[in-house]
């Protein structure tokens, strides 16, 4: 098997978000995707089994799952898009619109939230420029949201910014981490 | 069946003894009770989800909910346990948190399972004091239209899509109270069956674009019928409203239709309440036609018919009744009739069930009795002979060969213009307005009644075929159709041992009809 | 062991010791640890005196509802002509909980261990990991470490040279609280939104692509490895005093706390001495105000409860709660319980798959009124409400879920009811203010 990630740590091409909510659609799934989907199919005993794989796939090629990109995905898993999309609206770590370069996620579920992470919100809406969640940033930089429990409660805040997992986040903290990104 | 075992069980006091595998909502059935229920659906696959069918078994830690849980030897359920009674009051209380409550303006009202349930069982107030989820409605594409705040998420319209239409059109999106059901952008219910969504949903989330706002619930009248637009026929109820047909619906029968029919045979009710009708008896004098009594007419039409040879040209739309009459009047002729044909529409989860290629209700019955099925009408048509014109509308025939008859009879319910040398024209019901049977593809005989009033002095067609055999001296006259069909099975082996009362409504096969398999199990049989 | 802080005297480490330790990742330097002897082991056994040994153990499933794992394997019928599957429950997501992200992130390969051994025991040749989208990190570490496994031949067609085939995927889930749910696991690995199924039929019956499944939590598979190569007995001793509560137990420690971290201690020990010893007591100048020991789902603790509470499955139960998953969530005075509980709600209310109606319509309900509540709007007819919702939420639906939203409120408000009652009649809650060390 090849061990490659599904996802894993790459950043997507977030850059291509804008252009690809407007552009022609093109496969996603042609070469060497296509290539990782085929060993991912010898995984499972049905097709639709890796669906969820194959969303993560179109999400890291294209930053965001589009109506087309569930439409390619169904006719690659012999779905109906209709299902692909009653599936990809179920989890809510497929983008169904494009976001930021950046995209942030602080968890504000009770343990962190005692602990101070709507501070830690705050802090990164002030400092993203983004004013409000869920919001992206002007220039297509940032998107700031809140996300249920990360499962890193004992370092809260725990925040995701893209694939990369930070612990420990105070809302001192966050204009350094930001400063970080390019 | 034999062979089966049977468990035996107490539900609300009453002794029942059901197959092993039944499930207690339906053993309850047996028993006269209804368990309360949304997302259960005999002809779907058991989902569990809307928590309504929850009833009390003895020695059981917690509710069970009655769709999903089969029976066991010696249980003892209760229905109405203040137990049960009070989580089907929680969960009627909670169906209508966000509900609009907008039962005046909607369609459902008066045949809506929630609010049935809710008087029945639910809460007189609510206690819900905060803002209401909204979603905008949608047109989901075909005949249906979708009001997502009346949605209970029952997902009975998701799994007829994916589990019986077998192209799941339809989905669950989202999570949590923000879930609804949906579909993908561009892709609609185009579905040849799926408008029976609308029919499956019992509340008034999905409705029909061609029924809305038409009438309330109450305002109609439900008539037993067989739908007329195909050799399934599937079992139907004919809603009309002042004489007006205004909606077709599905009628559970297992061995034709389950509990399905086609968009199309649905939605094509209008011809039935066609305006354009003859309503008066006519004869030739002078050379036009004229108004006349039946009296006249029919013994005008006996003295045509009298010692002809007869060519009769029926519809297949036409009862076995009146083709085994229109049979015995040929008098050494022959009958002929034709079909419209469409593209075949199976519904992919039930065994031998489509919109079938040929579009009338009477195919089979008409060949059964001796009609020959052609697609150029009059070829047959003898020098001399008496042409009989049942039912048939002659549209697109080339008139110029009627020229060959010796005289023609027009029976029917609008007069063709290649029939305009008809020196007798007698007006007949149509499918909507008698009463007879039809035998569908498969050999199965089932009868219809009458949901419309006839205008004017039109009658049945049987009636009018009644008496003007009775005229020719050939018959005495019939007062009921289920007269006609006595006499037609006392002639005709395919029919032997059949009557209106045995026939009940949902049909037996002819004599001569090969077994066909129930197809109530075939939706259910996954879960 | 204390992670990230440094381990306490008190503590037995047994899954976490290689916590920190970053050659413990790697195969070379698991092998060094004596890695992988285990499974050696266990692929020269009969598998059913494997699950004997596991059964002996006394070992208890450690996501949250502690089903006996031998026993659980036992389901699993051999010979039945079908094939069998092993699905590893890494959906590590009830709030409060992260020791499974700790177990994958620093020993990857225990876990690869630990289902190569499981789905030898149960016949299975595939076993799935179900990881959480969110979990990056342990997603990295085990995409890893099952490939090295893969290179090594200790997985593959033929595991470790016996003949057998143990194939381990590590599956990656895209954010859903409800796929830690075992069947609504199984759904999600089908490619399906993950509704929780109806049981029966339960999953060693059908389970994972409608095959015959045992499902297990990342904890207790680790388990499996140190219990074979030790001894039924040596677990068993761990007890401090339930003896149906055996072995050791991780427990991740959050909220108001000095040193949040994961914990691993012996059933049965004191939770008393493990709150302000081992985990360093409360904040400075603040006090313990209550505890939610298993994660989000179990009953709230009043401080009297929680310091009278042996920690192991019986324990926790005496005193008003559950083990659950080991999440400790330590909530001091200066937090308003009326949004510590609302939040937790909010959680569930985001989280319920919309299935049952109770749950679909009852968390955010719930949810609702409960902000209303925090935010001065209150009356006191909402709480008889938000208890009868409770009652409604509880016991009727097809997860338990639904239930997991009810027990907070329930356990708040008969606990903490002056608080509710301040804020309905428009006192407002005053934290205390004291400085934070």
């Amino acid at each position: 098997m090849t061990a490659e990630l599904v996802g894993g740590l790459e950043p997507p091409d977030y850059a291509s978000h804008d252009r690809a909510a407007r552009e022609q659609y093109d496969p996603v799934f042609t070469g060497d995707v296509k290539r990782e989907l085929d060993e991912l199919l010898t995984r499972y005993p049905t097709k639709m089994a890796a669906l969820l794989p194959a969303l993560w796939i179109v999400q890291r090629v294209r930053g965001w799952v589009s109506d087309q990109g569930m439409a390619e995905v169904a006719g690659q898993l012999d779905l109906t898009p209709a299902y692909v999309k009653g599936v990809v609206t179920f989890y809510t770590m497929y983008h169904q619109h494009p976001v930021g370069k950046y995209f942030i996620q602080v968890c504000t579920t009770s343990p962190c939230g005692i602990c101070g992470a709507e501070d830690v919100v705050k802090a990164f809406l002030r400092h993203t420029n983004t004013g409000e969640l869920g919001i992206t940033s002007p220039e297509g930089r940032f998107t700031v949201i809140e996300v249920e429990c990360l499962g890193a409660c004992g370092f809260a805040t725990p925040v995701m910014i893209n694939e990369e997992f930070i612990e420990s986040v105070t809302p001192d903290k966050v204009p350094d981490l930001l400063a970080r990104l390019t | 069946m034999a062979g089966e075992k049977m468990v035996s069980l107490t539900i609300e006091g009453r002794p029942v003894s059901v197959a092993e595998g039944t499930t207690i909502l339906e053993a309850a059935k047996t028993a006269g009770i209804l368990i309360p229920h949304y997302c259960y659906h005999p002809g779907l696959p058991i989902a569990g989800v809307c928590r309504m069918c929850l009833v009390e078994v003895e020695k059981a830690p917690k509710l069970a909910p009655s769709c999903a849980t089969t029976v066991a030897e010696g249980q003892v359920v209760h229905v109405y346990s203040e137990k049960s009674l009070d989580a089907r009051k929680g969960v009627l209380e909670m169906l209508l948190i966000n509900h609009p409550l907008d039962c005046p303006i909607c369609d459902q009202s008066g045949e809506c399972e929630l609010q049935d349930y809710t008087y029945q069982e639910g809460r007189e107030d609510s206690r819900y004091r905060e803002p209401k989820r909204f979603n905008p409605a949608e047109d989901f594409g075909g005949d249906v239209i979708y009001v997502p705040n009346r949605c209970i998420l029952c997902t009975r319209c998701v799994r007829f899509m994916e589990d019986v239409a077998h192209e799941p059109t339809l989905n669950v999106s989202e999570r949590g109270d923000r879930a609804l059901i949906g579909k993908f952008e561009g892709k609609d219910l185009t579905h040849p069956w799926a408008a029976n969504v609308v029919d499956l949903c019992p509340v008034g989330a999905l409705l029909s674009k061609d029924f809305l706002n038409k009438a309330r619930a109450w305002e109609l009248d439900r008539t037993p019928s067989i739908c007329p637009n195909c050799t399934q026929g599937c079992n139907v109820i004919m809603e009309t409203r002042e004489n007006q047909i205004v909606r077709m619906r599905p009628r559970a029968n297992e061995n034709v239709n389950a509990f399905f029919m086609c968009d199309w045979g649905r939605l094509n009710y209008r011809w039935m309440n066609e305006k354009n009708r003859i309503e008066h008896p006519m004869v030739r004098r002078d050379g036009t036609l004229s108004t006349t009594t039946w009296e006249a007419a029919i013994s005008g039409a006996a003295s045509v018919l009298n010692g002809k040879k007869v060519f009769v040209v029926a519809s297949p739309m036409l009862s076995n009744e009146s083709l085994f009459l229109l049979s015995e009047l040929m008098q050494g002729g022959s009958g002929v009739f034709r079909v419209a044909e469409g593209e075949e529409a199976p519904l992919a989860g039930v065994e031998d069930l489509a919109l079938r290629r040929e579009r009338a209700a009477n195919v089979y019955g008409a060949e059964k009795l001796g009609f020959q099925r052609t697609t150029d009408l009059l070829s047959g048509l003898g020098r001399d002979d008496v042409l009989l014109i049942a039912g048939e509308d002659l549209v697109g025939v080339d008139a110029s060969a009627v020229s060959r008859a010796s005289d023609v009879i027009v029976i029917s319910s609008v007069l063709a213009d290649a029939a305009n040398r008809a020196s007798v024209v007698l007006p007949i019901a149509n499918f909507s307005e008698e009463e007879g049977t039809v035998t569908n593809l498969r050999g199965r005989v089932q009868r219809f009644t009458q949901a419309r009033q006839a205008p004017g002095d039109t009658r049945p067609s049987w009636l009018v075929l009644g008496d003007l055999l009775g005229a020719m001296g050939k018959q005495t006259s019939f007062f009921l159709p289920s007269e006609v069909f006595a006499r037609l099975a006392s002639v005709n082996k395919s029919f032997a041992g059949l009557n209106y009362d045995t026939l009940g409504f949902k049909g037996l096969p002819l004599v001569d009809a090969p077994p066909t398999s129930p197809k109530s199990q075939i939706a259910v049989g996954a879960a | 062991m204390g992670f990230p802080h440094q381990s306490h005297s008190r503590e037995t480490t047994v899954l976490s010791k290689y916590f920190g330790d970053a050659d413990a990742r790697t195969l070379a330097g698991w092998k060094k640890r004596g890695g992988y002897k285990a499974l050696e082991k266990a692929l020269d056994m009969q598998p059913a005196d494997i699950v004997n040994v596991v059964k002996e153990s006394g070992l208890r499933g450690r996501g949250g509802a502690g089903f006996p794992t031998g026993l659980k394997w036992s389901f699993m019928k051999p010979g039945d002509g079908k094939p069998h599957y092993l699905c590893c429950n890494a959906d590590e997501s009830e709030p409060g909980t992260f020791k499974d992200r700790e177990l994958m992130r620093w020993t990857p390969h225990a876990l690869v261990e630990g289902c190569a051994i499981a789905a030898y025991a149960i016949g299975a040749e595939t076993a799935y990991i179900y990881i959480r989208g969110e979990f990056t990190e342990p997603l990295y570490w085990m995409e890893k470490a099952v490939k090295e496994a893969y290179d090594a031949r200790i997985i593959g067609k033929n595991a470790m040279g016996s003949g057998k085939r143990i194939d381990v995927y590590v599956h990656k889930g895209a954010g859903a609280y409800i796929c830690g749910e075992e069947t609504a696991l199984m759904e999600s690995l089908e490619g399906r939104r993950g509704n929780p199924r109806i049981k029966p039929p339960f999953p060693a019956v059908s389970g994972v692509f409608g095959m015959p499944t045992t499902i297990n939590n990342v904890e207790t598979l680790i388990a499996a490895a140190p219990i074979l190569l030790n001894g039924a007995d040596w677990y068993k001793k761990m007890s401090l005093s339930n003896p149906k509560s055996t072995g050791t137990k991780l427990y991740s420690v959050c909220g108001n706390i000095q040193r949040p971290g994961t914990y691993e201690v012996v059933m049965g020990f004191p939770f008393k001495e493990f709150l302000y010893d081992l985990c360093g007591g409360p904040l400075h100048g603040r006090k313990f105000k209550a505890v939610i020991p298993g994660g989000a789902s179990v009953p709230i603790q009043n401080m009297e409860e929680a310091e009278a509470t042996l920690m192991d499955y019986e324990g926790f139960v005496a005193q008003g709660s559950m083990l659950g998953s080991g999440g400790v969530i330590v909530i001091d005075d200066a937090q308003p319980m009326v949004t510590v509980i609302a939040r937790i709600a909010r959680f569930f209310a985001h989280e319920s798959c919309a299935q049952c109606t109770q749950c679909r319509e009852g968390t955010a309900w719930t949810t609702k009124i409960l902000e209303r509540i925090r935010d001065g709007e209150g009356t006191m007819e909402d709480l008889d409400t938000l208890l009868d919702i409770a009652e409604q939420m509880t016991g009727k639906t097809i997860c338990v879920l639904s239930d997991s939203c009810a027990v907070p409120v329930v356990s708040g408000i008969k606990k903490f009811r002056g608080e509710f009652e301040a804020l309905i009649q428009g006192r407002r809650f005053h934290p205390v203010t004291a400085a934070v060390a």
